[in-house]
């Protein structure tokens, strides 16, 4: 019965792939020159890149009053930007190390693009705090070191100091998780490249690796104390994150749902992010019988279940505000409902919330063009949400005679511009430096579905 | 001091667990196994001692922990006590956070450098392969020829029935 069962269910990997045609599949692409449609995306975003070098350039000689901040709205843009960046950057970690401890095997095709984007996005969320302090050349006082000042310690009792742990910590851990996921197959292409400097390179990289079951064994230990480590550390980051906010005092911030609230926002923007890329990835790199529909449903369907906690999270802050008497509270969220800033709260709730229902709909998950335009909105709306929690607090408080408006300048937008460009030129680099898929863990998941009996030689 | 290996090459992970256990039924050192990726069982049936690692990154896990609360008790409670907003020195709950961080930090570093330092890995270290194409799609049981009780050519027979699509004898000098 359990036989039957496994043999009906669908390979993971389409196609009946030999060992030897992952290996080419994945790495032949970046042997090959690269194509003409390469070369444009990268023509764009580094074109973008440089936008936002040039408006950070420009940011950092004259100060951040090219910003459209003021002395009420001291938090806009940039903080929307990087907990949008920070959000995304969650998803890798949750398919390398959640998935992997709940024994979702699909995550194999998926798992090293989604890691690569944790790090990217990782890396543009760290540029906003840093250029905002104003004075970035000093960043390195977020870091307790013995000084000439004392030694005057930094404070760690404040949230943005646990941020500073949180996002170096997720950085280094992300960083080291994906190139130790990475070492068996720098080994591959080092023992199969032809150009002198691929081997090389690949040389040093791997470390020496050479596949012996005394490593393997070490190595899958190491790998699972990773992903036990990953998967606390990633909830932790967004909710200390969230905590930038919720321990302030503020009406609409000052709330014990933000951290949950935040962590299911920052996955669904994620998934949404990772899809988008893979979409992508898998009709220029042609890996459609590796990232199938199935992979595609699936992530959909995580895509689906976190827009519900955030839409119930939407629900329960009305009500809360409601329920808790405070004219302050009910004052924020009717605010940001029908206020100035009514359309982007409507985007946030008409992306995140409405679109995404689509998606109960089978034919909904297994038509790309529909679930690549769906990832876009969620993501759009991911921002917005971000922007309303951070902007609406601030601009109306408790006095009306504090109250102002905010408008982002050009250099703000150029700067959001620019960290999409970094986002997408780091993006376009790995898809022709390193396999985008997970060569040696897709191997072991060839036989997934196939019972032992058929790959026997009798 | 040399040794006379006898290096049976498979394609597939069945074979290649069929060709292990056999070896062990017959008592044969088994020197290593190389694959390209990790087989499910190939342990077991290698008959490896778990690995000790996990204690290692426990131990540094609580390591990171602990010195990180210390370090924040001395920084903010001794060493130079500032009041923030009428908080007290010592605030251990709001030290909770960065302590986290730390412990991760320290258990996830140790479990990388651990790893690879019990493996000697190293960068640009030469890799020594039994045979070309152990990371692409061959798997090879590498036995060490012990004593004269060990008759290569019984053994190759027993490797080709395993459908072993290719056996060589190697003699080594030192085996890493």
């Amino acid at each position: 019965m359990a036989e039957a069962a496994v043999a009906l269910r669908p390979p993971l990997i389409e196609g009946d792939k030999s060992i030897a045609q992952v290996t080419h599949d994945v790495c032949a692409p970046m042997e090959a020159r690269p194509t003409a449609l390469w070369w444009a995306a990268l023509g764009v975003s580094s074109s973008m890149l440089l936008l936002g070098v040039v408006a950070v350039t420009y940011e950092i000689s004259v100060g951040v009053g090219t910003w459209g901040l003021n002395r009420t709205v001291g938090w806009a843009f940039d903080i929307t930007n990087f907990v949008f960046w920070i959000g995304i950057g969650h998803a890798g970690t949750l398919i390398s190390a959640i998935l992997f401890l709940f024994r979702q095997r699909w995550r194999t095709s998926v798992n090293r693009a989604a890691e690569a984007m944790t790090i990217f996005a990782v890396m543009c969320a760290g540029i906003f705090p840093v250029i905002h302090t104003g004075r970035p050349w000093f960043a390195y006082w977020m870091f307790p070191y013995p000084n000439t000042r004392g030694s005057l310690w930094i404070n760690f009792r404040s949230p943005l100091v646990w941020d500073f742990f949180a996002i170096s910590t997720y950085l280094t851990v992300s960083a080291l998780f994906w190139f130790v996921g990475m070492l068996p197959d720098l080994a591959t292409i080092r023992d199969r490249a032809t150009a002198k400097w691929r081997r090389k390179l690949a040389g040093v990289l791997s470390l020496g690796w050479n596949g012996s079951y005394r490593t393997w064994q070490r190595y899958e230990v190491m790998y699972l104390m990773l992903a036990g480590l990953g998967t606390p550390l990633v909830i932790s980051v967004h909710t200390i994150v969230s905590w930038d906010f919720a321990t302030a005092v503020l009406p609409g911030w000052h709330s014990t749902i933000f951290p949950p609230y935040f962590v299911a926002g920052a996955i669904f923007s994620g998934m949404a992010m990772v899809l988008t890329l893979m979409i992508i990835a898998r009709r220029l790199m042609h890996l459609e019988e590796y990232i199938t529909l199935r992979h595609i449903d699936r992530m959909c369907k995580l895509v689906i279940t976190t827009s519900g906690i955030v839409g119930l999270s939407y629900a329960t802050e009305f009500f809360t505000a409601l329920y808790s008497g405070s004219s302050y509270e009910q004052f924020v969220f009717l605010n940001r409902a029908l206020g100035p800033l009514f359309w982007g709260y409507w985007t946030m709730v008409g992306c995140n919330v409405l679109i995404p229902q689509l998606l109960w709909f089978r034919k909904v998950r297994t038509h790309v063009p529909a679930v690549f335009a769906i990832c876009i909105l969620v993501n759009v709306g991911m921002w917005f949400e971000r922007f309303i929690i951070i902007v609406t607090s601030l601009s109306r408080d408790f006095i009306p005679a504090n109250w102002f408006h905010y408008a982002p300048t050009r250099v703000e937008v150029a700067t959001l511009l620019g960290s999409f460009g970094l986002f997408f030129t780091l993006f376009l680099l790995f898809c022709r430096f390193i396999p985008v898929i997970a060569v040696a863990e897709v191997k072991a998941v060839l036989k997934y579905s196939k019972p032992r009996l058929e790959s026997a030689h009798e | 001091m040399s040794k006379r290996l006898l290096v049976g090459v498979f394609e597939s992970e069945d074979d290649t667990l069929a060709a292990i256990r056999a070896s062990r039924q017959r008592g044969f050192k088994i020197v290593d196994v190389y694959a390209p990726y990790a087989v499910h069982g190939v342990e077991e049936a290698m008959g490896l001692a778990p690995s000790r690692l996990p204690w290692v990154v426990f131990a540094l896990g609580v390591l990171g922990g602990g010195l990180k609360v210390w370090f924040e008790f001395w920084t903010t409670a001794v060493d130079w006590p500032v009041n923030v907003g009428g908080k007290p020195f010592n605030s251990l709950p709001a030290f909770v956070p960065v302590t986290f961080e730390v412990l991760v930090l320290f258990a996830a570093v140790g479990a990388v450098l651990s790893f690879v330092f019990v493996c000697r890995l190293y960068p640009a270290k030469r890799a020594v392969l039994p045979v070309a194409g152990v990371t692409d799609n061959r798997f090879a049981v590498v036995l060490e020829q012990t004593d004269s009780t060990f008759e290569p050519v019984e053994v190759q027979q027993m490797f080709e029935k395993l459908h072993a699509v290719h056996v060589e004898e190697q003699i080594t000098g030192e085996v890493a």
